[in-house]
């Protein structure tokens, strides 16, 4: 080999080596106060004015194209200094990420939340104390609708919520002499019965373990609809009455065979495409799909209910909801500006605004969205809404999605009859007892 | 002191190393250690960092999740271990691995012979080799959506099974306990024997065709030529294949995931799926860290016997 070629070829493996530790040395975490801006002020001089937050939500893909940025435009205009940088992607890459960034302690200055992680988050210390941030600033906490608060202190702020009511397929009730949606269990059974035949079932029921929510949305809902509890003092009791009831009530409509098959891997999407395609009559789903099954079966005449109660029962009907929380990272190095972030999410007119791009109800409890003005679906919903109240207990207790799922596991062994109500609710609240 | 040589008209001065001045045999010494630093330093930051991290999130206790956690040695590793869950885990691992790996080959062999055969003419061949070959495109959120569409109670292949008499009432091939193992290998079944097919292929055309040919002048039928000398031939390929196929099968989670879940109960449960409920559901990172250490563990033991292969070759 020529002199000159193998010095050519030694220099090119030092030359690729230095570029490697360079790429690596750009590869470092971000020197600290990089949130913080220098702006020119155009005299050779630098000021350290601009703030620059950081928004992790899983929210602006879920809503029209522009329309979270045009509000997050309208919060800079109105707080100059401050910008805010969205993070935006899927819900479920959304939490792993946020505890990555919990482990690392380079969370985002204002996190979304689901009020499944609350407890778990607040538990790493990663959260900050927003009862300090409201009461620092006289903020009027009357206004929310509600607040996640773990040991008197406020973690995580529902901005908007997806309310689950009692959706009906009017045609096939009708076509089997139900001629409105139940309103208690015996109305229920006895329409789900009357509608199940050739192809077609009374009810969807999704248990999948990937995503045992159905637990909350599904299960748990008929237990709060009546006014009942699945905790005693913030404790587990899954054994009480108005779990075993709700529980043996399923198994009896299970047993009718009015449940569509499936059930044991079924997702919230497989759910509501059993009831946009007219195979089940009944399902308990988010309020955000009205606009998805008219989309997907404009043909499908349907109507939304409150979730029928205990025969009898005259109180408050629960209704399960799941939240667009909002919380602020404790590693934040603006938390006031942070704070400044959500009050002005949560203001009448902007949490207004959010509760419409999103069809969902608003967090504020001053506002309301627009589209139940006009439209008599949304509208029969927000008045279930406020009639009620919402209802969800796996908000804020420690690792919520395993409860869920430790509760399904059971469940599905006693739909299968290969466990009695009695063992299946006893080993249900010895996992949640494990667990808290 | 120089060796010196004459070619033609050149005098080419070849010095000894011992002769090189320092500057020069460092250079040389560091030249190849150069050209393999970028691969290097990349499988220690993104291989070899976080496997060491993981290691030591199994000796702690609510690692992550405090600020502060304690030591506890083996102890994570002793809970995994004495937990039934893990075990049944393991079974499904093993059962979905073996059959999935299994019929891989017999499907991969099988379809590689039918491409390989002279009986067909090259655009018939090219034509089906694109179509058997298109379950290996797809991403496996693909996949799993597909087969969860038509696995559905009252999906396509229920519909053909209900309407030709098989059976009465549509099959909840992933809802029930007794068919959805069997469904979820056979889903990984159609997504991974492509993989098996293509390799195969080049084996059997790399093959010599003098061998079939002597082997029919000595009377031996085609059963006896695969026997004797295709499989034979295809061994050192079957093997390594057959290693490599057991360690990306046992680690397949997506497919579980967005499937079944792991579930109904835990008829699907396998070890990834246990290890990430752990972690992301539990948040018991050191647990998780420990399964994830254990299944580590099993997979190096397939390592092994695929890098012995290797060198066995060489």
């Amino acid at each position: 080999m020529k002199r000159h070629s193998r010095k050519a070829r030694g220099g090119l493996g030092l030359l690729a080596t230095a570029a490697l530790v360079l790429t690596a040395a750009g590869c470092a975490p971000a020197a600290e106060n990089s949130s913080e801006t220098a702006t020119d002020t155009g005299d050779g001089t630098t000021s350290q004015a601009e703030v620059v937050l950081e928004f992790a939500q899983w929210w602006e893909p879920e809503l029209p194209e522009g329309s979270f940025r045009a509000l997050m435009d309208e919060f800079e205009s109105q707080n100059p200094g401050i910008k805010v940088e969205l993070l935006s992607g899927p819900y479920s890459t959304t939490k792993e990420q946020l505890f990555a960034g919990a482990a690392s302690g380079t969370m985002a200055d204002v996190v979304g939340l689901d009020g499944a992680w609350v407890n778990d988050f607040a538990k790493t210390g990663s959260l900050a104390d927003m009862t300090k941030l409201m009461e620092a600033t006289s903020y009027d906490q009357g206004q929310l609708a509600s607040q996640i608060q773990i040991q008197g202190s406020t973690y995580m702020i529902p901005i908007v919520n997806f309310v689950y009511p009692l959706y009906t397929n009017d045609d096939l009730l009708a076509s089997a002499g139900v001629t409105s949606p139940p309103t208690n269990r015996t109305e229920f059974r006895a329409a789900a019965k009357a509608v199940s035949g050739a192809g077609v079932h009374g009810w969807a029921l999704p248990l999948s373990l990937e995503a045992p929510n159905g637990i909350q949305n599904d299960v748990m809902s008929w237990v709060w609809a009546s006014g009942g509890s699945m905790l005693k003092d913030g404790q587990p009791d899954v054994t009480n009455s108005d779990v075993s009831d709700a529980v043996e009530f399923i198994k009896n409509i299970w047993d009718d065979g009015s449940i569509a098959p499936g059930s044991f891997t079924m997702k919230e999407q497989d759910k509501l495409e059993e009831f946009t395609n007219g195979r089940a009559a009944m399902i308990v789903s988010s309020l955000s799909h009205i606009n998805v099954i008219r989309d997907s079966n404009p043909e499908l005449n349907f109507s939304v209910s409150a979730m029928p109660a205990v025969d009898g029962y005259t109180g408050k009907r629960g209704i399960p909801y799941a939240s667009w929380g909002i919380g602020v990272a404790e590693n934040s190095e603006h938390k006031a500006e942070a704070w400044k972030l959500i009050s002005f999410l949560m203001s009448e007119s902007t949490n207004a605004k959010l509760s419409s791009i999103a069809n969902a109800f608003p967090g504020n409890t001053t506002a309301s969205p627009d589209f139940v003005q006009g439209d008599e679906l949304f509208g029969e919903a927000f008045e279930i809404y406020q009639s009620g109240f919402p209802a969800n207990e796996f908000v804020g207790l420690p690792v919520a999605e395993q409860l869920m799922r430790l509760f399904d596991e059971q469940f599905q062994l006693y739909l299968d009859d290969d466990i009695s109500l009695n063992d299946m609710l006893k080993v249900a609240q010895e996992s949640w007892v494990d667990k808290f | 002191m120089s060796n010196e040589g004459i070619v033609g008209k050149f005098r080419i001065d070849t010095l000894r190393k011992k002769d090189l001045p320092t500057s020069r045999k460092w250079m040389q010494a560091l030249t190849p250690y150069g050209f393999v630093a970028p691969v290097t330093v990349l499988i220690l930051i993104l291989t070899f960092i976080p496997i060491a991290i993981v290691i030591g999130y199994s000796t702690l206790d609510n690692v992550i999740m405090t600020p502060e956690s304690k030591f506890v040695g083996l102890s994570n590793y002793f809970t995994i271990l004495t937990d039934g869950t893990f075990y049944v885990a393991a079974r499904n691992s093993f059962v979905f691995t073996v059959g999935s790996v299994g019929a891989h080959f017999v499907l991969g062999i099988t379809f590689a012979s039918l491409l390989n055969s002279r009986l067909l003419p090259g655009f018939v061949k090219t034509i089906f080799r694109a179509i058997f070959i298109l379950p290996w495109l797809f991403t496996v959120a693909i996949i799993a959506i597909l087969w969860r569409m038509l696995l559905n109670p009252n999906g396509v292949i229920n519909y053909f099974l209900v309407s030709s008499g098989v059976v009465d009432v549509g099959v909840e091939w992933l809802s029930s306990r007794g068919t959805a193992l069997l469904a979820v290998t056979f889903i990984n079944i159609w997504a991974g024997y492509p993989f098996f097919m293509v390799t195969l292929l080049a084996g059997l055309q790399g093959i010599s065709r003098d061998l079939y040919e002597a082997a029919s002048i000595d009377g031996a039928k085609p059963w006896q030529q695969f026997r004797h000398i295709t499989l034979p031939q295809l061994r050192p390929i079957i093997i390594s294949m057959v290693i490599l196929d057991m360690i990306w099968t046992s680690q397949q989670f997506a497919l579980i995931w967005l499937t079944t879940g792991g579930g109904p109960f835990d008829a699907t449960e396998m070890l990834p799926t246990y290890t990430y409920k752990l972690a992301f559901s539990n948040y018991e990172f050191g647990l998780a860290s420990a399964s994830a250490v254990i299944i580590l563990l099993l997979s190096m033991v397939l390592a092994f016997f695929y890098i012995r292969h290797q060198k066995a070759r060489d």
